[in-house]
């Protein structure tokens, strides 16, 4: 049986990767998974600076999910050096860092300085507002997206690239392809979805920020029709991400075109989220006669479409 | 079976029409708790409730751990409906329990309403018998005071509406024994859990009299281990203090602890009350 999927020149053990800023920096999931044994880990979002991150309440429950409004808190790119990657290295899985930054020159300081300490790959995260011009996501302007893309590749030479695409755009096939056209390896999506709750005792709203990311099963049917859409529109490989909680999931994700699956939430209630769903695929592919997991992707019975 | 494992539910029993305590079984060999840590329990899902809910235990023996709660909403509703026999999986014992006093303490503990659990899971380890003052709304409120009698010494219970023990609130009661009490020894140790305007107006008292101590705080809590950053809190900054604050880094007065994690005890003189 063979699990492993190819995101550009980097070739993943198994489709299971770990979602950004829910599985922190890979040592506190030891005790519970196996980190060896998963395909990549996707580290939390790094910045130049550490940031403090946002203040509490950061997180509620939703129905079938939950809001976060952490902030984007991390130790900066120094102390992650120093301080994470060495544990990460020793690991035998891939090592994919998650970076933000204020404008693009922050994100190039990020992908050249993690290519040179030989991170896999490098995971964009465009959702954060464009400091320069005027707040404004560098995900939500094809323009400064495309410029952010190329900048970047400019600057690597070995780590791969993966853009995470915002959800709040009204038309991923087309985001899609200026990831794309500007060179990224691959693409993973989605972010978070924007939300807010309310406590009706208090009137006030359940998070300090007010606003937060919507995540976890909620989203899990926005999330695959943007995989859907998005698949269809490139050929680079779409890594999909947005309520993924069991091996059912991700297989629906790669029947939907996905080459490779990111845990998030799912991980929250069950540390052993990542785990069970390699099993679980394993059982899918014995259960369905599959030897190579790579001919589940984009699979969906087009028959019928 | 490590940190995450299953339990059975072998007995959920109420004390009021609001407070149980639920009892639960780990299915094999687990690590004890120290007093003051806390459990993630399943309350059911998988897709919703999603999260588990975050609770101190009450007891622990050779093979039971108990909780007490009270139905607040979703999760807990449904924490009422277990029946014995239920399977539940369990993350913990999680985060840092209470640091136990030195041999010359003197500790006063101090619950407010359930707060209560995790207060007695200190009383009952301690090698002294320790002074607990105790607080609920009313007497129906009051809980686990049989086990109370067999292990503190004084105790000073009391409740808002006065129909047991002192009329008045935990921390009026606390005040009064401070000022009563001549020689305030330095080695009174303060322990507090309960709700937060509880906890800040005994961090107030005992920073005033310059008695050191732990609060144990909650918070809504994501993974509940410490990797999502969703519980973490304004904590006071001790390396930026002790560099005589060289450096003008913006925020450099506080650092995010995470309750989960660095906690849920923290140092009194630590805590930043935002109210």
């Amino acid at each position: 049986m063979d699990l492993t999927v190819d995101i550009g020149s980097l070739k993943l053990k198994n489709p299971v990767m770990t979602a950004s800023g829910t599985f922190g920096y890979g040592e506190e999931y030891a005790e519970f998974v196996d980190l060896n044994m998963l395909g990549a880990v996707v580290v939390k979002g790094i910045s130049l600076e550490p940031m403090q991150g946002n203040p509490s309440p950061r997180i509620c429950e939703t129905a079938c999910g939950m809001l976060n409004a952490i902030g984007l808190q991390n130790v900066g790119l120094k102390r992650f050096l120093k301080d994470k990657l060495p544990y990460l290295k020793n690991l035998d899985t891939k090592i994919v860092v998650n970076i933000l930054g204020k404008n693009i020159r922050e994100y190039v300081r990020l992908s050249k300085s993690l290519d040179d300490a030989g991170v896999d790959a490098i995971e964009l995260n465009v959702s954060c507002p464009n400091v320069k011009k005027g707040g404004i996501a560098f995900g939500t302007n094809k323009k400064i997206l495309a410029k952010l893309i190329t900048k970047v590749k400019q600057s690597v030479s070995n780590a791969t690239v993966i853009v995470k695409l915002s959800p709040n755009v009204s038309n991923i096939p087309d985001f899609a392809k200026t990831a794309e056209d500007s060179g990224s390896d691959a693409i993973s999506l989605i972010n978070t979805i924007p939300g807010m709750a309310i406590d009706i005792e208090t009137r006030r709203p359940k998070l300090a920020n007010i606003i937060g990311g919507l995540s976890g099963p909620a989203i899990k049917p926005i999330a695959l029709r943007m995989v859907w859409e998005a698949s269809g529109a490139v050929k680079i490989p779409v890594i999909g991400v947005g309520g993924i909680v069991n091996a059912d999931d991700a297989i629906e994700f790669m029947l939907a075109g996905a080459t490779a699956i990111q845990v998030g939430t799912g991980n929250f209630p069950n540390p052993r989220a990542t785990s069970d769903i390699i099993e679980g695929i394993q059982l899918y592919l014995k259960r369905k006669s599959i030897h190579d997991i790579k001919k589940v992707i984009g699979s969906i019975n087009r028959l019928v479409l | 079976m490590g940190r995450y494992f299953e339990a059975k539910v072998t007995g959920n029993n109420p004390l009021n029409n609001k407070t149980c305590i639920l009892t639960i079984e780990p299915l094999g060999p687990v690590t004890s708790p120290e007093p003051g840590q806390f459990y993630m329990i399943e309350v059911g899902g998988p897709y919703d409730p999603l999260l588990k809910r975050p609770f101190s235990y009450l007891k622990q023996t050779a093979d039971s751990i108990s909780f007490l709660y009270a139905v607040r909403g979703k999760g807990t509703s449904l924490m009422k409906t277990f029946m014995e026999g239920k399977i539940i999986k369990i993350i913990g014992p999680l985060g840092n329990g209470y640091p136990l006093p030195p041999e010359n303490c003197a500790p006063l503990l101090i619950a407010g309403g359930t707060g209560i659990a995790s207060i007695y899971s200190l009383a009952e380890k301690l090698p002294t018998k320790a002074c607990v003052f105790y607080g609920a709304k009313c007497k129906n409120e009051l809980f686990v005071m049989d086990d109370l009698k067999n292990i503190e010494s004084e105790s000073f219970i009391c409740t808002d509406d006065g129909s047991c023990g002192e009329k008045g609130t935990t921390v009026e009661v606390l005040e009064n024994y401070l000022i009563r009490t001549p020689k305030l020894e330095t080695r009174n140790l303060i322990y507090a859990c309960g709700p937060k305007p509880m906890l800040e107006a005994v961090s107030k008292i005992a920073l005033e009299k310059g008695l050191k101590g732990y609060v144990s705080l909650e918070e809504n809590m994501g993974c509940g281990f410490g990797a999502c950053l969703g519980c973490a809190i304004k904590v006071r900054n001790k390396e930026q203090r002790a560099k005589g604050r060289k450096n003008k880094v913006a925020g450099a007065e506080f650092v995010y602890k995470r309750v989960c994690k660095e906690g849920p005890v923290f140092p009194i003189e630590d805590i930043i009350w935002e109210t």
